[in-house]
């Protein structure tokens, strides 16, 4: 479902709002945009540069700084497959590259029909629990790779 | 509060949420309710136990008896069993590694009987989300006895008295800094909180947020009082939610209370908590940088001085602190200064959190008195080695850090003595690696680390960590040379001297201290092509051995690239040229008969 250039302007301004006079604000209203809308798309920039008074030059600058944020479409789902050194010495490599070759995907891109985004990520701090993937908000620890399609063919 | 003869205690930390916690809670409700005990029984989510390996855990008071691994098909046997009819259940008890006898009590347990803990305190033993229990364990009764008792120049006093140095990694003395920040001119100023815990490899600072919330409230209150802030900002990590939404209820159960806002406990001091998430960038945990984010811009550090104390957040005041450093301070307040000076070393004072994890048989999360070695810490509490394979490194400190071999095994832990040794405390991250682990495969990964987060503003770290990865993606694909090894510890000093930040100026350290204790496997990969621990695939060799080869031809099959070729009459062998080191018909050869090397 698509929003309208109409629809997307009108909503990024109502978050806007409330940061219009205060400092600090860019990154609180980009990270509310990219909720609402998934990522961050060029005609919400536009908007949060208009109405924040802020370049859009220094907004890109903002967005491309922090990992968390994106200019492209996200998938519906999306994979995070620890890197950190705990997860490393137990094996994630082979875990990430199991997730790469079950879903045909690279790092940091998404599946063809939106269905997955993968992203390897520093620590998501379960050591405990080494090697470590999650997928959304759902965590899944002490992983071998033939574990991998299991998990993966619960989100659809 | 109406009174219960029993409590269980179900641990809601990630670690054991993520090993189903909430199935158990839920199972053990159900059962307890059930049963008609739910008048007698109160079962409380709480924060992190620690020993995250074992999860998800369950912990019965009065008695105290430890339950792990516990599935929610267990939670029916612990209700009829040890709630209904008195009977501890052996089976789900803590067994001891060697004789395999089960611990009942928590006390008992080695991963717990050497802790110490202040920091950790409430961790597992209170439920985070009710301000009621961290009131009942004396929770913001040093709040109380500041605001009634001392003077802002008294508190800091105590915490100078105390020791207490910056848990984040930097140890610089607490008190000293809280004293330039509050000489500091100015009628407004700033205090924060640093969760933005990045380290791979470190955890403590997520439980802490996680189980103890409020204890971090009432740090940042007395910090603002003694400084003379009245707001405050927690930065924390976007991906830790569980911990933002803790911390929110905390916020406003304070609020509720009285606790924060205006007129605290009619004092006439006011203080105000904000959260602010981070966006994901690993060099905002560097002060300069989190203050840059927090006015929302690019998280880039800048040259100090002018330090925060003087100028920080919009050019104001500003003190900040680690999340295990403000978790301390109610407690050295409560119990005073001289009291948590008596633990710990000369220099190094109270005690530590780490954060166990690699090849170690209990991962999680200790609090030891400083001054412990590292022998007691990995072999005592963390119950040695995996598989009971060889000990061969422990990386203390993450990316900053270094690693140190098994001739420091009894170097007392101090901030000193890491440094000396070339590591450095860091937040705490002890990554443990055994005989299987490439030395020079680790440099390079918290390499690639680091150099996929530096911030790209001074020239040493930008283009010298590229550099130095350079030369160790070379030397792991077997293009090394000797020379290499003196270019790359050249550059290595330089860039740890000229770096604008604490991040280039330690991102050498795994690097320059593998170079230290280990060059002999920086070698082994150049002079003879070879990883002696099997990890760095480029210079791996499946060889299979015609005399143990059986001729099943398993190996040929699971071979995804066809380079194995025999029959029933000739040993299988492999092409080396065309293999692509996958490890397939290694995993797959019943009879062992191939060697990696």
């Amino acid at each position: 479902m698509a929003l309208s250039v109409e629809e997307v302007v009108s909503k990024t301004k109502e978050i806007v709002a409330p940061w219009k006079d205060r400092q600090g604000g860019l990154i609180p209203v980009l990270q509310a945009v990219q909720k609402e809308f998934g990522y961050l798309t060029p005609d919400a920039m536009r908007t949060v540069s208009t109405e924040m008074r802020i370049p859009t030059a220094e907004i890109y600058g903002v967005a491309t700084f922090y990992a968390q944020f994106h200019l492209k479409p996200r998938g519906r789902h999306v994979i995070r497959v620890c890197r950190g050194t705990a997860c490393h010495v137990r094996g994630s490599l082979k875990i990430l590259d199991k997730v790469k070759e079950t879903l045909h995907v690279k790092e940091n891109d998404t599946t063809e029909d939106l269905r997955f985004t993968l992203e390897p990520v520093a620590c998501i701090g379960a050591c405990g629990l080494a090697p470590v993937i999650m997928v959304d908000d759902q965590t899944f620890g002490r992983l071998v790779p033939d574990k991998v399609p299991d998990i993966i063919a619960q989100f659809e | 509060m109406a009174l219960y003869r029993a409590h269980v205690l179900v641990c809601g930390g990630t670690g054991c949420v993520s090993s189903g916690s909430e199935g158990v809670l839920t199972a053990l409700k159900e059962r307890i309710a059930a049963k008609k005990l739910d008048n007698e029984v109160m079962v409380v989510p709480t924060g992190c136990h620690g020993m995250c390996e074992m999860g998800p855990i369950v912990v019965v008071y009065p008695e105290g008896v430890f339950y792990c691994r516990v599935t929610p098909e267990d939670a029916q046997e612990i209700v009829e069993e040890h709630l209904f009819k008195g009977r501890r259940v052996e089976r789900l008890l803590y067994k001891e590694s060697e004789t395999l006898k089960g611990v009942p009590n928590y006390k008992d347990i080695p991963f717990y009987s050497k802790q110490v803990r202040v920091a950790l305190r409430n961790c597992g033993y209170i439920n985070p989300d009710n301000i009621e229990e961290y009131i009942v364990r004396d929770g913001y009764a040093a709040l109380t006895k500041v605001l009634t008792e001392m003077q802002p120049a008294d508190v800091i006093a105590e915490v100078k008295t105390s020791g207490l140095r910056g848990r984040g990694g930097g140890g610089f003395p607490t008190g000293l800094k809280w004293e330039f920040c509050a000489r500091a001119a100015g009628d407004k100023k700033y205090v924060i909180c640093n969760a933005d815990e990045g380290d791979p490899g470190a955890f403590m600072d997520r439980s802490i947020l996680e189980g103890d919330p409020h204890a971090i409230l009432e740090g940042l209150l007395i910090g603002g009082y003694a400084m003379g802030a009245d707001e405050a900002y927690i930065y924390c990590r976007a991906e830790y939610p569980l911990a933002i939404k803790r911390l929110q209820r905390a916020i406003e159960q304070a609020k509720e209370y009285g606790l924060l806002g205006d007129n605290i406990l009619d004092s006439g001091f006011s203080f105000d908590v904000h959260i602010k998430e981070g966006a994901g960038a690993f060099v905002c945990g560097e002060e300069t940088a989190l203050m840059a984010s927090i006015e929302g811009q690019r998280g880039m550090p800048r040259p100090r001085p002018p330090f925060p104390a003087n100028k920080g957040l919009w050019a104001k005041p500003t003190n900040i602190n680690n999340v295990e450093t403000w978790a301390n301070v109610p407690t050295i307040i409560r119990n005073g200064g001289a009291w948590y000076a008596a633990m710990g070393t000369e220099k190094s004072k109270g005690t530590k959190v780490f954060a166990l994890t690699g090849k170690i048989n209990h991962t999680g999360l200790v609090e030891v008195p400083m001054g412990l070695t590292i022998r007691e810490v990995v072999f005592d509490l963390g119950g040695g080695i995996l598989g009971g394979k060889k000990f061969k490194a422990v990386q203390i400190g993450g990316p900053s850090g270094g690693c140190l071999t098994e001739e420091h095994l009894d170097l007392p832990i101090s901030y000193e003595s890491l440094t000396a040794a070339g590591a450095i405390m860091g937040s705490g991250g002890l990554v443990v690696m055994d005989e299987e682990t490439c030395m020079v495969d680790v440099a390079k990964f918290f390499l690639e680390f680091t150099q996929a987060e530096s911030c790209g503003k001074c020239v040493p770290c930008r283009e010298g960590t590229k550099q130095m990865l350079l030369m160790l993606n070379k030397i792991t694909s077997g293009e090394g040379t000797l020379e290499d090894l003196d270019t790359l510890e050249e550059l290595a000093l330089m860039v740890k001297e000229m770096s604008l930040c604490g991040l280039g100026q330690t991102a050498p350290n795994p690097v320059l201290t593998t170079l230290r204790y280990f060059r002999d496997e920086y070698e082994a990969h150049i002079v003879e092509k070879r990883c002696p621990a099997g990890a760095c695939s480029a210079l791996l060799r499946y060889i299979i051995d015609p005399e143990r080869c059986r001729r099943c031809g398993l190996c040929a099959k699971a071979c995804p690239v066809s380079c194995i070729s025999g029959d029933r009459q000739t040993p299988y062998v492999i092409d080396q040229d065309k293999c692509i080191k996958c490890g397939a018909c290694y995993e797959k050869c019943p009879f062992d008969a191939i060697d990696r090397r």
